[in-house]
């Protein structure tokens, strides 16, 4: 399980940084979106992998540190979901809007022959 | 400490954001409603920024637990004498942004004074929390709202820059994340105090991968500071805010300091164990290379408030390579200059403003142009004599004044703070019984030239505003424009007279970052002091 997330996390990673140094607006959207995946996915992992865990103390059931999924990756992630969408919806209006002064999706705002 | 004081220490936090909301929801039927508000709001924030200023000057850290919650489980805020200069700064600053944007800025946009607010809540909240993942939180608030301050006004060139900005720092708030979950899965915990504790009991396996995860973090505040490979998108963002927005956007590059000087000293000083001084070299190389790059940049701008952006990069350098260094009393010297160049480069960047309003539309573009090749010189003497006599109007005065006492805070020339504050980061490196090294000789040639570069690049565009360019009309200046400059540029010059007391405590600043066994004492100490109270 830990190399197919760690497979996983690195491909999706990698296809955000390339989006992210291509010259569009709407690449550079995209490869940030891939990126924020990448990295709540990331913090996600940080709490150890395993299935079938609880976060939650079941009642009447005095269980090992082993038996749990440690809640605090989750909060962080939930957390940063929230945030990184917030973020990614005020940039997009930014992009609208450089589109629409500029003229061009170019993240220069102007194309590179001109 | 009775009831009340206590929760003195979340006020900051508080007060903008119920300001900001309410301003958000009265706005639409009251109109005139943002400005009262934000009045009571900024003058509250100083208030209260004194206070922590006096209540912070002890050895023992003033904690908040929310919720009362131990602070292995719940968000610390923590007050120190850097939190409470920190806050003092931010409130000083953004009343003078406040009171600047009532003339004429305000009207430029919509929500600039809710924004202002939810800026505020973000720096306080950063310069007081004591938990990672909280000062994520804070750094976001505090970047979102500055996303919408860089492009208040609207416009070409600030969209273009904005988008740049946005982009940049969304990358970095990526990096943050992957440093906190690196720092958390190594070290079990995200309280900056329970952190340093554990520094040393990391197994030597994982030692590395907690400092990996500690220099990705780095290099999310370095982004903020704008160190030299990670700061080329900050001086075209800055110069193309408004002004009242570019001056509370230059305090954030020193929340990046700030966050570094937090960090670092607490995490890797002398109980670190093995990871003693971790990228210390880095600090000083990279802030040295800021300044060099920032100085070049500063007499290579065309523009003043281009030039203003190379002096915020030049001065996070300065703190950088200061910083870096790793020694008591540097360190104190930094902090003076710290507080002295934000508010000198607040000021600055609101006086261009009003420099530039009595000047035809790109004339300073081709100053240094016009300059370097020696065109447009030769018909300036035709109408001399009429000149005769033709005293410079009272505004002008006002204005080349304060351009001069910002030049010479900028380049740090005595009298003003700025020399006293280059003189107290190199006069412990080269005081008797200090090891002198390269590293010495090379701050000391940084701050120097620096300073020239700045000299230089100001006098020239003062001369060429001030006294060659002829105003057809003097700017229309007024005085509630004027008021929160000279309120700036008078701290700093109080700051100059009263530079015993402020060393004194400043120095005490710098000792317990060194030697953070307060801290971390007062943080993880027991909760609840006070017998708890009945519900």
């Amino acid at each position: 399980m830990e190399l197919v997330v760690s497979l996983g996390i690195g491909i999706v990673a990698g296809s955000g940084v390339w989006l992210l140094l291509r010259p569009r607006t709407f690449q550079v959207i995209i490869g940030l979106s891939l990126l924020s995946y990448a990295v709540n996915l990331f913090i996600f992992s940080t709490g150890g992998l395993r299935s079938g865990a609880a976060a939650v103390l079941a009642r009447d059931e005095a269980g090992t540190l082993a038996q749990y999924a440690d809640p605090l990756p989750q909060a962080l992630v939930l957390t940063a979901i929230v945030i990184g969408f917030a973020t990614t919806a005020l940039l997009l209006v930014v992009l609208l809007a450089a589109r629409g002064l500029t003229g061009t999706d170019h993240v220069d705002g102007r194309e590179r022959d001109q | 400490m009775s009831d009340w004081t206590t929760h003195l220490l979340i006020a900051p936090v508080v007060v903008p954001m119920l300001a900001g909301a309410v301003m958000v929801l009265a706005s639409d039927r009251w109109r005139w409603s943002p400005v009262p508000l934000g009045l009571a709001s900024m003058l509250a924030q100083v208030v209260l920024a004194m206070l922590l200023l006096a209540a912070a000057d002890q050895p023992a850290v003033r904690i908040y637990r929310l919720g009362n919650w131990p602070a292995e489980f719940g968000i610390v805020l923590a007050l120190d004498r850097l939190s409470a200069l920190m806050l003092a700064l931010a409130s000083v600053l953004g009343l003078a942004a406040f009171v600047f944007s009532l003339a004429r800025w305000q009207r430029a946009g919509v929500h600039f004074h809710p924004l202002l607010q939810f800026q505020m809540l973000g720096l306080n909240g950063a310069f007081l929390t004591g938990d990672l993942f909280n000062l994520f939180v804070f750094f976001e608030v505090m970047l979102a709202a500055s996303y919408g301050l860089a492009l208040h006004g609207s416009g070409t060139a600030r969209v273009r820059a904005g988008l740049h900005y946005i982009v940049v720092n969304l990358v970095a708030s990526l990096l943050f994340l992957v440093g906190v979950s690196l720092v958390y899965g190594i070290a079990g915990t995200l309280n900056m105090a329970d952190l340093a504790q554990r520094m040393r009991g990391i197994a030597s396996e994982d030692r590395a991968v907690l400092e990996a995860g500690l220099a990705v973090l780095g290099i999310a505040f370095l982004v903020k500071a704008a160190m030299w490979p990670l700061g080329f998108w900050l001086t075209g963002t800055y110069s193309a805010a408004s002004a009242p927005a570019a001056a509370i956007l230059s305090l954030l590059s020193k929340v990046g300091i700030y966050a570094v000087l937090r960090l670092w000293l607490l995490l890797f000083g002398d109980d670190a164990g093995a990871s003693v001084g971790f990228a210390g070299p880095w600090l000083v190389i990279g802030g040295l290379l800021t300044v060099a790059f920032g100085s070049i940049a500063v007499l290579a701008s065309q523009n003043l408030s281009r030039m203003a952006g190379a002096s915020v990069l030049v001065s996070s350098g300065t703190l950088l390579a200061a910083i870096g260094s790793g020694q008591v009393r540097v360190t104190g010297g930094a902090l003076f200059y710290l507080a002295s160049s934000v508010l000198a480069i607040g000021a600055f960047f609101l006086l261009i403003e009003l420099v530039e309003r009595g000047r035809e539309v790109g004339a300073d573009v081709l100053a240094v142009t016009r300059e370097a090749f020696g065109t447009g010189e030769e018909e300036e003497d035709i109408d001399a004599p009429d000149e005769v006599g033709v005293a410079i109007p009272g505004t002008v005065a006002i204005l080349g004044l304060s351009f001069m006492t910002c030049a010479l805070l900028l380049a740090g020339l005595p009298p003003l703070s700025g020399f006293l504050a280059k003189f107290a980061i190199l006069a412990p490196l080269f005081s008797a019984g200090a090891a002198v090294t390269p590293m010495s000789w090379a701050l000391m040639a940084a701050l120097i030239l620096s300073g020239l570069a700045t000299v230089i690049a100001l006098v020239r565009s003062g001369i060429d505003v001030f006294w060659t360019t002829p105003h057809s009309a003097p700017p229309r200046v007024g005085l509630i424009e004027f008021a929160p400059i000279a309120m700036l540029l008078a701290l700093c010059i109080a700051l100059t007279a009263a530079a015993g007391p402020a060393m004194t405590y400043l120095d005490a600043a710098a000792r317990s970052l060194h030697a953070p066994q307060d801290y971390v004492q007062g943080v993880m100490g027991v909760p609840d002091p006070e017998p708890r109270r009945a519900p």
